[in-house]
């Protein structure tokens, strides 16, 4: 039938959507432009929205065109866009190739539970707290599967690749370390792919129909879709055969209906009717809203209970936000007040509030400065992306992160401004210079600074040591990663929790008369 | 690696031990073939042309490439890379004079040019910013990573003080033919860079170094690294902020350019035209002493080209 080629079509755009995706989260190369990743990621959900309130621009109505798709068509975000719904796509079609399970059922509606977390997620955002968001966005749970978890391997592969290319004295392909690896993170990641990897083989879209928040909102404009998969209750026998292909759980096949809030129009319900009597057309007859038949008020009553608790356990979160300035613990000689956030992201505050964590800017970072957080950020900023100036530095001409940002919780900024705006400010510790405690020079930071916010000036011995200027210190972390002493730097960067601006480099005139025709001094 | 080792070094080995049999008996031939003329310059400085055409007269008063590169050898030919900076700011070698340095290996016969920087900056915006890696690929020159320990091998280094061993680019041991291609800047921790701290790109852990005697650890890896010719940029020249420079501003034009075998005399002339005296920059001098090479420029026979 006509029918199934839509089928066909669905798996070949999700397909299409995921490999992008994944490729952004595992590519070292940046080989796509920044232009081309704002397209590929244009209509994610959680990020266009969050970026739309950032930006309040026609560049981030990525989630509007989703809900007018929603409107007309269902939940096609979730059957196509969602890289995290293909992915679990992917999981269900390998269990039913390898008969791991080959049959799906209707399943039972958890409405209490899915709509409980909707209003707590977007409650808590309101009130500026974006936990939520960051531990169920699919999105971002999908970015921080392949950025943690696989790109270590993706990583490992290629630097096998390398090493067996230079046996033929073939350079073309180079090898990267990671830097970025942390613990937390890793575990996070690898239990939530646990998690929807047995959700997916037991029970098909069970993530997306209790838990993703994106799914339960946008299940409930698809109740009210335009086009919309319907049985033709003359044609139909009964034999529940559809019942048993969906992967969302939501045909009845007794009762002929389905569950449109929980559809994720994936069109694999066609092939299994043989009787056509499944059609995906204009709804002409709305049904009357599907208020859950049993039970209804101790559905209320769980309801109301989870969302009190949810809400109750968060506002503590979100208090303990407003004091991450006294969050770091004092016991490092660096003596490091706060943490440093990336250029274009403005302030700690904005930062934390509006990055999902998704971690393609760690992806993306060239010098791999860009590490997840475990608690720098304090409890509500876990996982968020940190500047470690241990491990590298910001490279002075570049804001690819900015550029990259799907959240706007690093909003793009220009070259010029970046080389100008101060993430921090550069301390030093004399006692632990290696010019004062070797009696040598060294000057290792001094040499990477770029606006020469850290320059040399005449010591005893002939010998010259470090001085810092703070007001033309942009907070790069150069120096810090440069400066060769253990275990503690004798340099460092101590985070502005609002970054500011940074005083040009003055220009020193250099007047110097060149005769070429002078012979040479020796 | 160590399996690549092995089969490299056992090739290598019997290639020598194949082509010192086989051309045993015409052993004078060759050797009356390197052997330099009498009058042979020790260095030749070049003042007031392009880099590419200073090269060209430095070279030729050196007897050509050919001196230098035999056919069929592989080449190493290593610029300063270091920053991420446009070639204006004259924070890395000049391009066109790497890649004019390339074509003339190639014209005298190498197999292979390779090119590469432990850089300070992220390496691959280096390479491409700093116009090198460009000037490198259309010279069919090999442009190489740096940027991974995987490429650095261990070597003892005797005549070390304090610097005894080090991690050293397998290129560096591996090519028959080592050209370094530094460029001329202030420096604020050693006062200038020039060919001797260029050899801190083809170490990996460079903070060792800084730890433990920075000019020390320079004089010393020169008693390793011995590049068989040195070829000093100073066309555009860093006079301040050096050596990653805050803008060109820093940057004067003094249109020279220094050649010669001997790393030590290099870096002493080079830094008489930039205005200071060997004696000011320690690694220069404790060269010097270590026989490395020698900073008395009076005693070295020198060709001044002025165009």
């Amino acid at each position: 039938m006509k029918f199934h080629a839509l089928k066909k079509l669905r798996v070949i755009i999700s397909l299409l959507f995921f490999l992008l995706t994944a490729f952004l989260f595992l590519d070292f190369t940046n080989a796509l432009s920044y232009k081309a990743v704002n397209i590929i990621l244009f209509l994610q959900f959680v990020p266009s929205a969050l970026l739309f309130v950032n930006l309040l621009s026609y560049t981030a109505i990525g989630f509007l065109i989703v809900i007018i798709l929603t409107l007309l068509f269902g939940r096609i975000y979730c059957s196509t866009i969602c890289p995290l719904g293909t992915f679990q796509d992917i999981i269900i079609y390998l269990s039913k190739k390898l008969k791991i399970n080959k049959r799906f059922t209707y399943l039972r509606k958890y409405n209490w539970l899915k709509y409980s977390i909707l209003i707590v997620t977007v409650t808590t955002f309101l009130f500026g707290n974006i936990v939520l968001i960051n531990l169920l966005d699919p999105f971002s749970n999908f970015g921080r599967i392949f950025s943690n978890l696989i790109r270590p391997v993706y990583l490992f592969a290629n630097n096998v690749s390398v090493s067996v290319l230079e046996l033929f004295d073939c350079y073309y392909l180079y090898p990267v370390n990671l830097k970025t690896f942390v613990l937390f993170t890793f575990i996070f990641s690898f239990l939530f792919l646990i998690m929807i990897i047995w959700m997916a083989i037991k029970g098909g879209r069970i993530y997306c129909n209790t838990i993703c928040p994106v799914g339960t909102l946008l299940g409930i404009i698809s109740k009210i879709s335009l086009f919309r998969i319907s049985i033709d209750e003359s044609s139909c026998n009964g034999c529940w055969a559809c019942s048993l292909t969906c992967k969302a759980g939501c045909i009845h096949g007794g009762e002929k209906k389905i569950d449109y809030s929980r559809c994720v129009v994936c069109f694999d319900c066609f092939s299994s009717c043989k009787l056509d009597a499944l059609k995906f057309k204009i709804a002409f007859r709305r049904k009357k809203k599907l208020i859950p038949p049993k039970e209804p008020n101790n559905n209320r009553r769980k309801f109301l209970i989870t969302t009190g608790i949810f809400s109750l356990s968060l506002t503590g979160l979100a208090f303990g936000k407003n004091k991450i300035e006294d969050f770091r613990k004092t016991n490092i000689p660096e003596n490091k007040q706060h943490p440093v956030c990336p250029p274009g992201s403005l302030s700690i505050e904005n930062f934390t509030t509006s990055c999902t964590a998704c971690h393609l800017c760690v992806s993306a970072c060239p010098t791999q400065v860009l590490k997840p957080s475990f608690l720098e950020y304090g409890l509500i900023g876990m996982m968020q992306p940190h500047m470690n100036y241990f491990k590298s530095f910001c490279n002075f001409d570049c804001v690819d992160c900015s550029e990259i940002c799907p959240s706007g919780a690093i909003l793009p900024i220009s070259l010029e401004e970046k080389k100008l705006t101060q993430l921090g400010k550069v301390n030093f510790i004399k006692e632990n210079c290696i010019v004062e405690t070797e009696g040598t020079d060294c000057g290792a930071c001094s040499e990477h600074c770029p606006t020469k916010a850290v320059y040399m000036v005449p010591y005893k011995d002939n010998l010259v040591i470090p001085e810092i200027n703070q007001d033309i210190c942009i907070g790069c972390g150069a120096c810090e990663f440069a400066c060769p002493t253990k275990p503690f730097k004798a340099i460092y960067v101590d985070g502005n929790p609002i970054h500011t601006k940074a005083k040009k480099p003055e220009k020193e005139i250099l007047n110097e008369k060149i005769d070429f025709e002078e012979e040479f001094p020796f | 690696m160590k399996r690549r080792d092995f089969f490299k070094k056992g090739l290598s080995a019997g290639i020598i031990a194949g082509t010192a049999i086989t051309f045993g008996k015409y052993k004078n031939l060759f050797a009356a073939h390197t052997l330099p003329p009498e009058d042979a310059y020790d260095l030749v400085a070049v003042k007031g042309g392009e880099p590419v055409e200073m090269f060209d007269k430095a070279i030729e008063s050196l007897g050509g490439m050919k001196s230098f590169v035999k056919p069929g050898q592989k080449v190493l030919v290593k610029p300063n890379i270091g920053w991420d900076a446009v070639p204006e700011r004259a924070a890395d070698t000049n391009p066109s004079l790497v890649g004019r340095v390339i074509e003339y290996c190639f014209n005298a016969g190498a197999k292979d040019v390779y090119v590469f920087d432990n850089t300070c900056d992220q390496w691959n915006k280096c390479y491409k910013n700093s116009g090198i890696e460009k000037a490198v690929k259309d010279a069919g020159g090999k442009i190489v990573p740096g940027n991974n320990e995987s490429y650095y091998r261990e070597v003892e280094i005797k005549e070390g003080k304090k610097l005894k061993k080090a991690k050293v680019h397998e290129l560096v041991l591996d090519s028959d033919v080592f050209i370094n291609v530094p460029i001329l800047k202030s420096h604020g921790s050693t006062k200038l860079t020039i060919a001797m701290k260029n050899m801190m790109g083809v170490v990996w852990d460079r903070r060792f170094w800084h730890r433990n005697d920075l000019h020390q650890c320079i004089a010393d890896c020169s008693t390793f690294c011995k590049p068989d010719l040195n070829i000093v940029d100073a066309y555009n020249v860093m006079k301040a902020n050096g050596p990653r420079g805050v803008s060109v501003d820093d940057v004067v034009q003094l249109k020279s350019l220094v050649v010669s075998k001997d790393i030590v005399a290099v870096d002493a002339a080079a830094t008489k035209i930039f205005g200071l005296e060997p004696d000011d920059i320690p690694y220069i001098t404790k060269a010097d002493e270590m026989n490395v090479g020698t900073k008395d420029l009076s005693k070295l026979n020198i060709n001044r080209i002025i165009m």
